[in-house]
């Protein structure tokens, strides 16, 4: 049951917890501290997937997040989850994988066709083959491409997991856990700073873990307890385990991913099962280590071919044996190193290919899994070498990724033949294995200063640290890219199937800098951003174009590090908490009424009040509108924005900001505002009401009311500092109800102690009252068109307050009303609203160029002056109604006159707002049409292609009710 | 990004809304040429490659306007100030 490569003894599995799990349905056996990756070896599977273009059978070829080959669907239903690295995936009881992008079975897999179709899918193929003709895209390419190539499926269903953001700040944030950085944790950790140290794995200790080495003279596992335990015990270090840092951003701020509960198949209830952090660090340790790279040779894809680090992987920790009889293909001391671990395991060592003798593998034999290997030596005699197992370093690369986010460009080193960190992010030192060095001692020393230096950057004094004692194992390499007298497909990046050939092709057909052979061949674009491909095919790419790999240089490093869920972006802002919803103070009582509601920016706000046997919206609204137009309605406005404006000069800010004058307004009258933006259009409108001689009131529409208040503290803070007023929002602060119709007064007389005789409070009226016992103001402002008053009480009371007015407005025939009834009403009256105010219409344009003061400046004025917003070809604010009346206008329409083809030169405006009048008994519309003042009684086409619109509308006033303004007085 | 706003302290570039070039002054409305100079001021910008003064707005802080020195190349800040408190009238 334990396995039938899995090792007798050794590994840092727990044999006393026995897991089982499934792969493609079969049934296998693994231990806690298994990856999937891992007990998969351990059950002797070496075909775990198919590759992405030729779909070539494909095994494990790292133990680490750069895996480009086994990538599974893990788990399944809803939670299925695609393209799954099986190297990161830790293994639980109960797990279920499938293997992809195959079809019927992974072993037989009628997609393969396209490995003989190879020659036409070379680089540029897409480019090259699907040129022309453009239609043959959609209906045949496209779908095509589609099915032969991607990799996994999607759930296709919501996922039912929770995902979270947190955010962490600290002084040293210390990326990665092996060798340098642990002792960089434990250096700057003791100084009494606070570090973070983050580490991708679910254990501490990185390489450490995988390699037979020995630090102070002890196992270095050993050593890597005791740290931790050192750490553990820290208040001020925090370990985060299973957080991979995936991104560097400006000043200091790092983004990681914390797979909280991808090791368990359900998360706990409520717990997230990946949490997205932003971290902010004064200074950061990169110490990520390095990513060995392959060598290309013939079918260095197949399955058994795994890089020499990865093998020694799965021996040391998991004791699984890659295979049973292991040859390895090396040019460096890891080698010989893979060799020795695999003997002192018992795995039968077949050879040791050393490049740095001329000895190398040409070609790989057996199609799903390594059987032999054709080898050729210096002096070019070739022998055929029987193995299961084929275990390849062609060097480390520096996981510089990090380095490069904030635009360093890495630098290539000789020595160690890769690229190693150029100019660094500001705050970030980088150490051991990322900085290039390859030895255990450097990574010891490295990660010691680099955290003694990060603390003392921060102010921390320095603590007694020793370095422990290590060895400085052999790490010679001699570069070595690609066996030219190779047979067969010789692979630079396995994920996203590029080829030697490609990259010689692509080079042929002068594609010869880094970033075009990346778009052109798709070298490092796959999901592994080519971690494990990138520089080998630029250093091929140098041996084609005969230039040094410095001259051909790096293609860009760009976050994320590794693959990030788009549930771990979302976070919590998903479906209905995608941003928080706004509920204005009426809300639970229109619930209860059973109001339809509707999203006005973020605000939920009540659409209309249907009653039983109303059949559809529109008989609800015309209810209400003729219900408040005949008796009384009541709306709640309180979503409006409101700003409270204090000052010696709050009357001179007000004339500043606004076109027309408000210094001159009496205390206790409101009046209508229109608002500007420096360029002359139209920014906002609303009220402003004089409650002191140095205090006013202001709204704002809903839509505008953040970005009104910044223009204001604009105005204020950059334009006239020297002003002395003050202002504040408290649209949360007040609940505002618009209550409206020939009766609104008699309903108010019930509710507040004040005199509301016309005399005592005319139209544009504001005062401050007790209404139902608490302090208000009552405003005298219609949108209706009808005598109306708005009430503001303490948000607090709203509800109660609501309830109030329904309560007294009852014996008057009260009606609640919602949004939709509230814009037919402001149509009727052509009252300007969003739809007006588009940011593209003048105060001229709306009808309202006599608001400009000229007695004045103000924002906006001198720009309004210019000709072409002069011209009276403008297209300007008219209403219209359909010729024939039982037809229906929709906002959007375009104007065009009367036997004028439809083309955007005979453009004259636009429908800006429609709505049913149940005054007018037909649909009426707002919008703006060239000269439209001068063509009252004309009639236009109102010509709609999107929605088959074609309505024949005359040009009417904009103002369909009330005319003479009679109903205001009641 | 990371803004040192004066009052609340470093905060994230998510509390605030940028606006542009600090630089620029309303011209006198009252001048003979203010058409021009309105022009200018509105929609004429430089764009330089390096230290830029430019405003931000703590929108999701204490809603003060700040001049920010920022090198445009690099993102390092080397300077915040309330905008009201510099060279005004
Ligand atoms: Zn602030």
């Amino acid at each position: 049951m334990s396995g039938t490569h899995r090792l007798q003894s050794g590994g840092l599995i727990d044999r006393g917890k026995p897991l089982s799990f499934s792969f493609d349905c079969e049934s296998h056996a693994g231990f806690a501290g298994d990856t999937l990756a891992s007990a998969l070896v351990a059950n002797g599977v070496k075909l775990v997937g198919r590759s992405f273009k030729y779909h070539r059978p494909r095994g494990i070829f790292t133990a680490g997040s750069e895996e480009p080959n086994a990538l599974v669907e893990l788990r399944g239903g809803v939670r299925r989850e695609p393209n799954t690295r099986a190297t990161v995936t830790e293994l639980y009881d109960g797990l279920i994988a499938a293997s992809q992008n195959r079809w019927p079975s992974l072993r037989h897999d009628i997609g393969a066709v396209n490995d003989r179709l190879s020659r036409f899918l070379v680089a540029g193929f897409y480019y090259k083959t699907f040129m022309w003709p453009a239609k043959f895209w959609e209906l045949l390419y496209e779908p095509l491409i589609r099915r032969a190539a991607g990799l996994g499926r999607a759930a296709g269903a919501e996922d039912p997991d929770i995902y979270e953001k947190a955010f962490a700040h600290c002084d040293v944030l210390v990326i990665g856990a092996g060798p340098a950085g642990l002792m960089a944790t434990l250096a700057a950790g003791r100084t009494g700073a606070r570090v973070i140290l983050a580490d991708e794995d679910f254990r501490l200790g990185g390489r450490l873990l995988a390699e037979r080495c020995e630090i102070g003279g002890r196992p270095a596992v050993d050593w890597v307890a005791e740290i931790e335990a050192e750490l553990a015990a820290m208040p001020d270090v925090r370990i985060m385990r299973r957080t991979a840092v995936t991104g560097v951003y400006d000043h200091g701020q790092y983004s990681a991913i914390e797979r909280v509960n991808d090791h368990v198949a359900t998360p706990p209830e409520h717990e997230p099962r990946q949490r997205s952090w932003k971290i902010v660090a004064k200074r950061a340790v990169l110490a990520a280590g390095a990513h060995e790279r392959a060598i290309a040779f013939g079918n260095n894809d197949r399955p058994g071919v795994m890089l020499a680090g990865a093998a020694r992987t799965y021996v040391n920790r998991f004791a699984a044996a890659p295979g049973r009889r292991l040859a390895v293909f090396t040019n460096n001391d890891d080698g010989p190193r893979t060799a020795a671990d695999a003997r002192e395991a018992g795995i039968e060592v077949a050879a040791v290919i050393d490049s740095r003798t001329g000895a190398r593998v040409t070609r790989v034999r057996g199609r799903h899994g390594v059987r032999l290997i054709d080898v050729a030596d210096a002096d070019g005699r070739t022998s055929t070498i029987e193995c299961d197992a084929l275990a390849v370093s062609g060097g480390w690369n520096p996981a510089v990724h990090l380095t490069c986010h904030l635009g360093g460009k890495p630098v290539w080193n000789d020595e160690i033949a890769a690229f190693v960190p150029g100019a660094l992010p500001p705050g970030m030192t980088v150490a051991g294995a990322a900085a290039g060095a390859l030895t255990l001692a450097r990574c010891l020393g490295g990660g010691m200063t680099a955290g003694v230096t990060a603390a003392a950057a921060c102010g921390f004094a320095i603590a007694a640290i020793t370095q422990p004692r290590a060895d400085d194992e052999g790490a010679a390499v001699t570069a070595m890219w690609h066996v030219k007298d190779s047979r067969g497909k010789a692979f630079v990046d396995l994920q996203n199937d590029v080829t030697t050939k490609d990259v010689a092709l692509a080079t042929q057909e002068g594609f010869g800098s880094v970033e075009h052979l990346k778009r052109y061949t798709t070298l490092g674009m796959a999901t592994d951003q080519g971690k494990t491909a990138n520089v080998l095919g630029l250093a091929i790419l140098a041996q084609a174009s005969a230039r040094a790999i410095p001259q051909v240089g790096t293609t860009t490093y760009r976050p994320p590090y590794v693959p990030v869920s788009f549930g771990a972006m979302a976070g919590h802002h998903r479906g209905r908490d995608f941003r928080p919803t706004r509920l204005p103070p009426s809300h639970a009582w229109a619930t209860e009424q059973g109001a339809v509601f509707v999203e006005a920016g973020a605000w939920l706000r009540a659409q209309y009040y249907p009653r039983a046997g109303e059949a559809d919206w529109l008989k609800t609204v015309n209810r209400e509108v003729a219900a408040t137009r005949a008796h009384v309605g009541v709306c709640d406005v309180s979503t409006l924005g409101k700003i409270e404006i204090e000052g010696a000069n709050a009357g001179v800010f007000l004339d500043r900001v606004y076109a027309n004058t408000f210094s001159t307004l009496p205390v206790g009258k409101a009046r209508y505002g229109l608002m500007l933006r420096e360029d002359g259009f139209v920014m906002d409108d609303g009220t402003a009401s004089r409650l002191a001689p140095e205090r006013f009131f202001m709204t704002t529409t809903t839509a505008q009311a953040v970005r009104v208040m910044q223009h204001l503290e604009f105005c204020h803070q950059v334009l006239w500092p020297a002003l002395d007023v003050q202002m504040v929002s408290v649209s949360e602060q007040w609940a505002q109800f618009s209550i409206a119709g020939p009766r609104s007064r008699d309903v108010l007389a019930k509710l507040v102690d004040a005199d509301l005789g016309d005399a005592a409070f005319p139209h544009l009226g504001c005062r401050e009252v007790t209404a139902c016992g608490v302090a208000a103001r009552l405003f005298r402002l219609s949108f209706s068109g009808e005598l109306a008053y708005e009430l503001a009480v303490p948000a607090r009371h709203g509800d109660a307050t609501i309830r109030a007015i329904m309560a007294a407005g009852a014996e008057f025939g009260i009606t609640p009303y919602g949004t939709e009834a509230l814009g037919v009403m402001r149509i009727e009256k052509g009252h300007v609203a969003g739809n007006e105010i588009n940011g593209q219409l003048t105060a001229r344009d709306l009808g309202l160029g006599r608001m400009m003061s000229t007695k004045k400046d103000f924002v906006g004025r001198v720009m309004a002056q210019r000709p072409a917003l002069l011209d009276p070809e403008r297209p300007a604010l008219v209403g219209f109604k359909p010729v024939d009346g039982a037809r229906r206008l929709r906002a959007g329409a375009h104007f065009l006159k009367i036997g004028a083809g439809a083309t955007a030169e005979n453009d004259e405006g636009y429908m800006t707002s429609v709505a049913y009048s149940p005054m007018v008994k037909s649909w009426i519309g707002l919008g703006v049409l060239r000269r439209g003042p001068e063509r009252i009684g004309e009639r236009v086409r109102a010509y709609d292609p999107v929605r088959n619109g074609d309505v024949e509308v005359e040009v009417t006033s904009p103002i369909f009710v009330d005319p003479e303004g009679a109903r205001l007085h009641g | 990004m990371r803004i040192n706003c004066p009052y609340c302290g470093p905060r994230g570039n998510e509390e605030f809304a940028y606006l542009g070039d600090a630089t620029v002054r309303r011209p006198d409305p009252a001048a003979e040429d203010a058409a021009a100079q309105f022009y200018e001021y509105v929609y004429l910008r430089d764009n330089p490659a390096g230290s830029h003064r430019e405003l931000w707005y703590h929108g999701g802080g204490c809603r003060s306007w700040l001049v920010v020195t920022r090198n445009i190349r690099t993102h390092e800040i080397s300077d915040v100030a309330f905008a009201d408190a510099g060279d005004k009238p």
